[in-house]
């Protein structure tokens, strides 16, 4: 969830790690904010961002969506700034500005001439303790927040089917509620909740400074503690304890039908490890796994399925391997007109069988393991990307050198390695499966 | 034999507040040529070609046969079939990717200087000999076709169709490029033969590149990949000529919010009059929170997540448009609201909004310049909106240049609230279908 559109979709693709380790410096301020400076010196352009180790997950029941909505909540007023000039003066500089929301994280971005990072720094230190909100406030961006679910969730089936599946994956975890809220939560959300949440988790000793462009560590520094460094730890910062998932012993399934679904679809997904700090080895296997399953066209299920039977337009894979706790490996199948959802997950399963019993390639493991390699020197030419990786990761309870790391864990993953956490995962027990579908039985036939 | 390799012109470019970026000008040996910006930073090379026509090129009754063919050129070439190709393109780690809109085809690489021969013969043979082999064929026709199907009910593709058929009428802008299921189900593979013919020929090629190569390699390189591709290619279609009959036309769907695209007739980047409409586009609608739109819609009201207007400076038109989202049962209150701010921006606008906006645009403007990836697409658009390097340079001087007396000129003369034509799809309240 953004606080408006136009960057969101860069989110959704985690890159592989990437930078030499010398580009990166990393240091605490006395009051326990993290900073981390990341160099480019190519352009005279720098990103300032601050990124809280509180998302949604962190919510209280009841109140789903108030991480979000506390976000665009801080594009409001404080004791010095008006309503709306946090933005015009980002602009009035020549820079853009915007803010996300995610499980396990709240961010905030600026853009600018690498010469103007200090006013980015008294402004961003500003918000992080003085906000002031009004019921004014509250109501018209309350609007705003809900045509943001419209656009996002309700105008698409395919986001209304991911909502109600991630709520079927989770039975306990807050990674069961969508970020953005549940709407009949969304429409009382008040002013003091949005404040109980800013009291509770914006404070410089559950924050992260990220500064990534044309600086030196040093000048960041000395910024970062006249700004930041001032402003007190907060004693009462909770430990980030969330109810966790019990065991799953019985397979659920679920069907979402909506009018609007032109194209049926299934997932399936099981409950996984994310990575952890010191001990990323299972969820690196994890991430090979799921590029030999469906990382592409050369993927096993789409070679089988795509390929061999021609039964299905697509089929993919995907592990979120970045997230504070458990999180899911999704298998996904887009059958073709005339193959119904049944038989498109039955020849998935039999891609998964055939994979348990023969084991990995190695020429396509030695294929994906160049290409992560490839996609290191890539990753270097977008520093906003690598400010993110190192973003994410700190809020998702991993460290700079967990980072620094992950691309020689991925790189010594082994065959056995792979196979071990596939057996390990592959438990329909432990598994959710979702069929998008029409209203009627079988896909609707639309002319245009 | 002494022969002059490269000829080259070099444009020093000082951006303000940028460090100062090279564009070579580069002739290669065979005659293809190119823009290129020098970063020997990281090992590896951005390289964005276009060519101009694109969807547009389509023949009669073969709508959609340009966008298939652009989704195979990666799916079998030369001596390898689709997953001989895949496999290539994967242990060479180079980045293929292939686009096709109404003005251009677009092909966008990224590749390793330790491999850069292996990917440039493996990206020569999908734009040289692309196989077009039946099954592929049958499977990236698939592919399109569930995205058709997929449009008919998504809202936002209905608005943007509904809209061009509208104001396009028969022209090719009038339809979508990805073409109709009936059209994309009839093309058969001599269509999309002629098609690869008709839009990769050199006589429309637009080239940038951008990182670890020298003007040297990259000539080399260039005739390599480019020069049996044919010279010329299909004729380009006329300029459309858009009609905006103004009014708000309503297409039924059923959905929780309604979608909004509106236009109206534009200017081209030629007009002597379009830095100042560009400027006023920004203080309208530009996108950023200041714009008065998003505080008029959702800053004061609460009535979208967005709202912005763009000034659409098209091969074959120009026009003004914009686009919003809002409940059915607010849209109507939305609409009222961007017509009432259409009419006032005709009286002009502040001298801070002014200055604003200006010193927005022309502070924004070389943070774009970010990256290899961005720069090579900067340098091909230039090239092919028909700009000198020396845009790079004189661009900022030309919004500085806008004054308060340019905005209202060309607020009168452009803005026009009876032209203003909004499509809404959804179940919107209290707005009639007309």
């Amino acid at each position: 969830m953004t606080r408006f559109l136009a960057l969101a979709a860069a989110l959704l693709f985690a890159p592989l790690n990437a930078f030499a380790d010398d580009s990166v410096t990393d240091f605490k301020l006395d009051n326990g904010m993290e900073v981390v400076v990341i160099e480019d010196h190519r352009a005279p352009v720098a990103v300032h961002m601050a990124w809280y180790r509180s998302g949604s997950a962190d919510e209280t029941p009841g109140v789903s969506g108030v991480a979000h909505f506390l976000e665009h909540l801080l594009f409001k007023g404080t004791d010095t700034l008006e309503p709306g000039e946090f933005s015009a003066t980002v602009a009035r500089n020549g820079g853009n500005d915007n803010a996300f929301t995610s499980y396990d994280y709240t961010a905030y971005y600026q853009r600018v001439a690498a010469d103007r990072l200090e006013l980015m720094m008294k402004m961003e230190s500003d918000r992080m303790v003085n906000l002031r909100l009004d019921e004014g406030d509250i109501e018209t961006e309350r609007n705003v927040i809900l045509e943001e679910r419209n656009q996002r969730v309700d105008n698409n089936p395919s986001a209304l089917f991911r909502e109600q599946k991630g709520a079927v994956q989770y039975l306990n975890h807050r990674y069961g509620v969508p970020i953005i809220g549940w709407r009949h939560e969304m429409e009382s959300l008040s002013l003091d909740d949005a404040l109980s949440y800013y009291g509770t988790y914006y404070s410089p000793n559950n924050a992260i400074l990220i500064v990534a462009g044309d600086v030196t560590p040093d000048e960041v520094k000395t910024l970062a503690e006249k700004y930041y460094g001032v402003i007190p730890a907060n004693p009462d910062l909770p430990e980030r304890i969330r109810a966790i998932e019990p065991p799953q012993t019985a397979e659920r399934r679920m069907i979402f039908r909506d009018p609007r679904v032109a194209q049926p679809w299934v997932n399936r997904s099981y409950l996984a490890p994310a990575r952890d700090s010191g001990a990323q080895e299972k969820a690196a296997a994890l991430v090979l796994l799921s590029e030999i399953l469906g990382g592409g066209q050369t993927s096993l299920l789409n070679e089988r399925l795509q390929f061999d039977k021609q039964m299905v337009v697509y089929a993919g894979a995907g592990y979120g391997a970045g997230a504070l706790d458990d999180t899911t490996f999704d298998l996904y199948v887009v059958p073709k007109p005339g193959v119904s959802l049944q038989e498109a997950e039955d020849a998935m399963d039999a891609v998964i069988a055939e994979f348990l019993e023969n084991g990995v390639d190695e020429e396509q493991l030695a294929r994906i393991k160049m290409q992560l390699k490839a996609s290191q020197i890539y990753a270097r030419d977008d520093v906003e990307s690598i400010a993110n990786r190192y973003g994410r990761a700190l809020t998702q309870g991993l460290t700079v050198a967990d980072v620094q790391a992950w691309p020689d864990v991925l790189q010594a993953v082994t065959v056995d390695d792979i196979m071990a956490a596939a057996r390990d995962l592959f438990n329909r027990d432990r598994s959710v499966t979702g069929w998008l579908m029409a209203d009627a039985a079988q896909p609707v036939e639309v002319s245009q | 034999m002494i022969r002059l390799v490269i000829t080259l012109w070099a444009t020093l470019i000082a951006l303000p507040a940028m460090a100062e970026i090279e564009i070579k000008q580069v002739t290669s040996p065979g005659g293809i040529n190119a823009w290129l910006v020098e970063d020997h930073t990281i090992p590896f090379t951005a390289l964005e070609l276009r060519f101009r026509g694109g969807g547009s090129l389509d023949a009669p009754g073969k709508r959609g046969a340009t966008n298939l063919m652009v989704g195979l050129l990666e799916e079998g070439a030369a001596d390898m079939d689709a997953r001989a190709f895949a496999k290539r393109s994967e242990e060479l780690a180079a980045s293929f990717g292939y686009g096709s809109s109404d003005d251009a085809v677009s092909v966008s690489a990224k590749f390793l200087t330790e491999n850069r021969d292996q990917a440039i013969a493996h990206l020569r043979a999908s734009l040289i000999e692309p196989r077009f082999d039946a099954d592929a064929v049958e499977r990236v026709r698939a592919q399109v076709l569930s995205g058709l199907r997929q449009d008919v009910t998504d809202p936002q593709s209905i608005a943007s169709r509904a809209f061009d058929k509208l104001v396009f009428g028969t022209h090719p802008y009038g339809a979508s490029q990805d073409g109709t299921i009936d059209s994309v189900t009839a093309l058969t593979r001599d269509d999309i033969v002629a098609a690869h013919h008709g839009a990769l020929a050199r006589d429309r090629l637009y080239v940038g590149a951008v990182g670890d190569i020298t003007a040297e390699q990259l000539g080399k390189l260039l005739d390599t990949l480019l020069l049996d591709l044919p010279e010329t290619g299909a004729p380009m279609p006329p300029a459309a000529d858009p009609v905006f009959p103004g009014g708000t036309h309503v297409t039924d769907f059923d959905t929780p919010q309604s979608v909004v695209v509106f236009g109206q007739p534009g200017v081209d980047m030629t007009d002597p009059d379009f830095f100042p409409a560009y400027v006023l586009n920004q203080i309208l609608g530009g996108g950023s929170f200041e714009s008065r739109l998003m505080q008029e819609v959702r800053e004061k009201r609460g009535l979208t997540y967005g709202i912005y207007t763009y000034l659409a400076d098209r091969d074959l038109a120009d026009f003004w448009a914009g686009s919003v989202a809002s409940g059915n049962e607010s849209v109507a209150e939305a609409i009222k609201v961007i017509r009432a701010e259409w009419q006032r921006a005709r009286d002009g606008v502040t001298e801070a909004e002014l200055n604003d906006a200006k010193t927005y645009m022309t502070g924004a403007y070389p943070l774009r310049f970010d990256g290899n990836g961005p720069i090579a697409n900067i340098l091909v658009s230039m090239q092919m909106m028909g700009l000198t390097p020396d845009y790079v340079s004189n661009r900022n001087a030309m919004i500085e240049a806008v004054t308060m007396a340019d905005i209202t000129r060309v607020a009168q003369r452009l803005l026009d609230p009876a032209q203003l034509t909004f499509v809404v799809v959804g179940k919107p309240q209290g707005l009639g279908p007309t």
